[in-house]
């Protein structure tokens, strides 16, 4: 196929991805009068921030006004492990209020305060309620929002289209090449200014939250392009999916459900997680069931948080181990119990996706019996290194925005960080890639018509079925690079990892170019492949255990490690790994971080 | 084992093709589905992303019952039943059982835009109370799966997609016009373009939605009666009466 023969577009801006960061980003730039193409693997509104649901994060400081933008940052550099890009932090702590009451602006109705203001709920590892919400539906109000300012703003928006290359030419960006899912025909995007905004890699393991979009073509992209990424080995298992049964594992339970009072238990009944609480959080969290159900029933200036609201690092390793000390829940899980701490009527207003859930997929009544949970993969803390201000990745004109950026959560995310994280770095992100229009250089047809053989080669053999080698490579991610990692494990990884890549180069397709998921998915085994090689590697080198990476042969935190970050980087056809260490947070954020509230 | 029959085929026309799943313990529809593409058909078209009720992708119709692929159990029928998979039937096939429903977008396009009061506080934010947002709140739990639009006769069987907006897009419309900071009009839009008056309540759309949300009796009827209150002159009506 000549490049001539594809139907090609200019834009100032492209956003690739569709959800909390990309919508935000396309609208920004719009605003700021650039000619901008929003580009999404699935329909409009379906993202994974639809997913969301416990919350977004800003200190508005309208239920507890104590809050502000410094016991934010300090939270998130804390929950972070203090290995956050101390500046995102920053950034982000102090500009999420504005980008939720934008968001008010735009039509979201977020739950009230009885002074008619937006509520704000508790969360894992936040000093005080800081999370808008609705429900537990806060991603899906917030997608809508997004969506429908978006149509009315000018937005050309190309649904089901997956982009398989970012082009580069004398050093900058150039463009984009897509396919569209419908008809398998390719599309062009002439472009200076990119932004990826693609989400996570979650559908690299078996038990994730994650859908199938979640392949990391993002990260894949921008590697391939020549960005660095950063913090690979920082992988967030969420405490709570679900277990039971097999059809529904992974599938995430929110964490507002502990925010709203839930309590986790083992098999002897025991509240385990008294016996969790690391050393930098002693001090914080209720020490007493009785102090625990104070804080509860609202009395929150007296007594402190149940030690279930600890960070989900914390909390996923203490269900692990748990389960691996034999006193897991009969499907292997633990149990997480709300009915004993709330009435059925609060839990049904409070919680009214988590209720159905259960009881349509479960047969499970949240407000009578305990649920069966355990970790699923959830999140990518890593991504495309990004500059905290712009956004703009290593490669000039390469933006990266939310979950595929790199650096803000440092090791460990905090719950509601991630939609208020969308928000700000979205806008970010959007603004300064409109402010870098102009005419891209050419793209070589030589290159786009490289691209589309290599696309199209599964339909000219007769190989393996693509979903078993991604079903695989879930298994050998699953094992080796989960939750509790050592060298040989993640050795094992990145062995089979090389000769799942031959496989994938071996996988053949039948049937036609339009809507074939067998030819989506292959497409799709490429990324997968960089992201899982860039995690098992970074894990490798991290000789160490922070927030989400745990090595069973380096059980403790080494503070030399802290700041130290590890860089991939494509260099020629092997993946470069390197240690770089970030600079020193400034004295006045270090004091505010040491700080007891 | 259970026997499957999915529409196979294109816009151009298809058939129904027989496959044989091995329930596994709580498995949905759409497990099945996936089962079907994974080993047999990896060619087999469908949407899905959340697989848990909340993204409103995997639509269709099973044994003639638009529904949830993921949220379908395979319990909710016998053993030996056979379950029948096919397209949404109010909208184009583009392959198997993925649609083209790109027309709800476009029809979502068209209706006007928020428009929000002058802010309460002079911190540029409003004030609203629990009680004045429950309904639209309601109407937010929409998760764009288009069943509704799909059960709706005056789509379904009279394909009046060029002038009736449907139950799903009146349901945008609703929360709009019941949000308490807006203050835009929509019932011009309601009345003309969106062709509200097409709706005859049958509320096969409340049935269908897997929100529950009510929305006949909360969204359409209550968006009619504004629009017969804009149109009704109380002078005209009585200029009529005397002038017989």
């Amino acid at each position: 196929m000549a490049a001539s023969d594809v139907k090609s577009h200019s834009y100032d801006v492209v956003v690739i991805g569709a959800g909390g960061a990309g919508l935000r980003a396309a609208i920004e730039a719009s605003a700021q009068k650039a000619k901008v193409a929003l580009v999404c693997k699935s329909l409009l509104g379906k993202a994974h921030t639809v997913m969301a649901e416990g919350g977004a994060a800003a200190a508005l400081g309208n239920v507890m006004s104590e809050d502000n933008w410094r016991v934010h940052f300090r939270d998130t550099m804390r929950g972070g492990k203090m290995h956050n890009n101390w500046r995102m932090a920053q950034i982000h702590a102090q500009e999420a209020p504005d980008r939720i009451n934008e968001l008010e602006a735009w039509g979201a109705l977020f739950d009230r305060t009885p002074d008619g203001k937006i509520n704000q709920r508790p969360f894992g590892g936040h000093t005080y309620s800081r999370l808008a919400h609705v429900g537990d539906r806060t991603g899906l109000e917030m997608i809508r929002v997004l969506q429908d300012k978006g149509v009315h703003s000018g937005i050309d928006v190309h649904m089901e289209c997956t982009i398989v290359k970012l082009f580069v030419v004398g050093g900058k960006i150039a463009g984009a090449l897509g396919y569209f899912r419908e008809t398998g025909r390719f599309v062009l995007f002439k472009t200076g200014a990119i932004v990826i905004a693609t989400g996570g890699i979650g559908k690299a393991w078996q038990i994730t939250s994650n859908s199938w979009e979640y392949t990391g073509d993002g990260h894949a992209l921008a590697y391939e392009a020549g960005a660095e990424l950063i913090d690979m080995e920082f992988v967030q298992f969420h405490p709570t999916g679900m277990v039971w049964p097999p059809s529904v594992r992974g599938i995430l339970v929110t964490e507002g459900v502990r925010g709203e009072g839930g309590v986790l238990k083992n098999s002897k009944g025991e509240r385990f997680m008294f016996r969790y609480m690391p050393d930098m959080f002693k001090g914080d969290f209720a020490e007493t069931e009785a102090e625990s159900d104070a804080w509860v029933k609202g009395d929150r200036k007296k007594n402190r948080r149940p030690p279930e609201l600890l960070t989900r690092d914390v909390v996923a390793k203490a269900i692990t181990k748990e389960i691996a000390e034999g006193r897991g829940s009969p499907h292997g899980g633990v149990f997480l119990d709300i009915a004993s701490k709330q009435s059925p009527d609060y839990i049904k207003k409070k919680l009214p996706s988590m209720y159905h859930q259960f009881k349509e997929l479960a047969q499970v009544d949240i407000t009578k019996d305990p649920m069966e949970i355990g970790p699923t993969t959830h999140y990518m803390m890593g991504g495309v290194k990004v500059d905290a201000e712009t956004q703009e990745s290593t490669v000039p004109g390469l933006y990266a925005a939310g979950e595929v950026g790199g650096g803000m959560h440092g090791a460990n995310r905090l719950g509601g960080n991630s939609l208020s994280d969308l928000l700000v770095f979205g806008r970010r992100a959007g603004q300064y890639a409109a402010g870098k229009r102009g005419a891209p250089a050419a793209i070589p047809d030589a290159e786009v018509e490289q691209t589309m053989r290599e696309a199209l080669a599964p339909f000219e053999r007769n190989g393996e079925n693509p979903f078993a080698v991604q079903s695989a490579l879930q298994a050998v991610m699953q094992r080796n690079a989960g939750i509790i990692r050592d060298k040989g494990g993640l050795e094992t990884a990145l062995a089979e990892l090389e000769k799942l890549k031959t496989r994938a180069q071996k996988v053949g397709i039948t049937g036609s170019r339009e809507y074939n998921p067998g030819w989506h998915t292959a497409i799709d085994l490429r990324s997968l492949l960089v992201v899982s090689e860039a995690t098992a590697r970074a894990a490798l080198e991290r000789t160490e255990s922070r927030g989400g990476h745990t090595r069973s042969d380096y059980p403790d935190s080494d503070d030399k490690q802290a700041r130290e970050q590890i860089v991939i980087k494509k260099e020629g056809d092997r993946m470069g790994v390197r240690r770089e260490t970030q600079p020193p947070i400034p004295a006045d954020l270090l004091a505010l971080i040491k700080e007891s509230v | 084992m259970t026997l499957f029959r999915v529409f196979r085929g294109t816009r151009e026309g298809g058939e129904l093709k027989e496959y044989q799943v091995a329930a596994g313990e709580g498995m949905v529809v759409l497990d099945a589905v996936h089962a079907i593409q994974a080993e047999q058909a990896p060619d087999l078209a469908v949407r899905w992303n959340c697989k848990a009720g909340k993204c409103g992708s995997c639509s269709a119709e099973i044994n003639g019952k638009p529904k949830l692929m993921c949220m379908t159990r395979m319990s909710d029928y016998a053993p030996d039943e056979t379950i029948t998979v096919t397209p949404m039937k109010a909208f184009p096939v583009i392959k198997d059982l993925v649609t083209d429903v790109s027309w709800n977008y476009e029809v979502n396009k068209r209706i006007p835009a928020f428009q929000p009061r002058k802010p309460d506080a002079p911190d540029g934010t409003w004030r609203m109370y629990q009680y004045e947002i429950e309904r639209p709140q309601e109407f937010r739990k929409c998760i764009e799966c288009f069943l509704c639009q799909d059960v709706c006769h005056v789509l379904r069987a009279h394909d009046k997609h060029e002038q009736f907006m449907g139950p799903a897009m009146l349901v945008r419309a609703a929360l709009y016009e019941m949000h308490p900071l807006d203050e835009a009009d929509r019932r011009d839009h309601l009345r003309h373009e969106g062709g509200i008056g097409f709706c005859n309540i049958t509320k096969c759309c409340t049935e269908v939605c897997p929100e529950s949300i009510t929305i006949t009796d909360n969204a359409i009827i209550p968006l009619k009666e504004r629009v017969v209150d804009a149109n009704y002159d109380p002078l005209a009506a009585l200029w009529r009466k005397l002038t017989g």
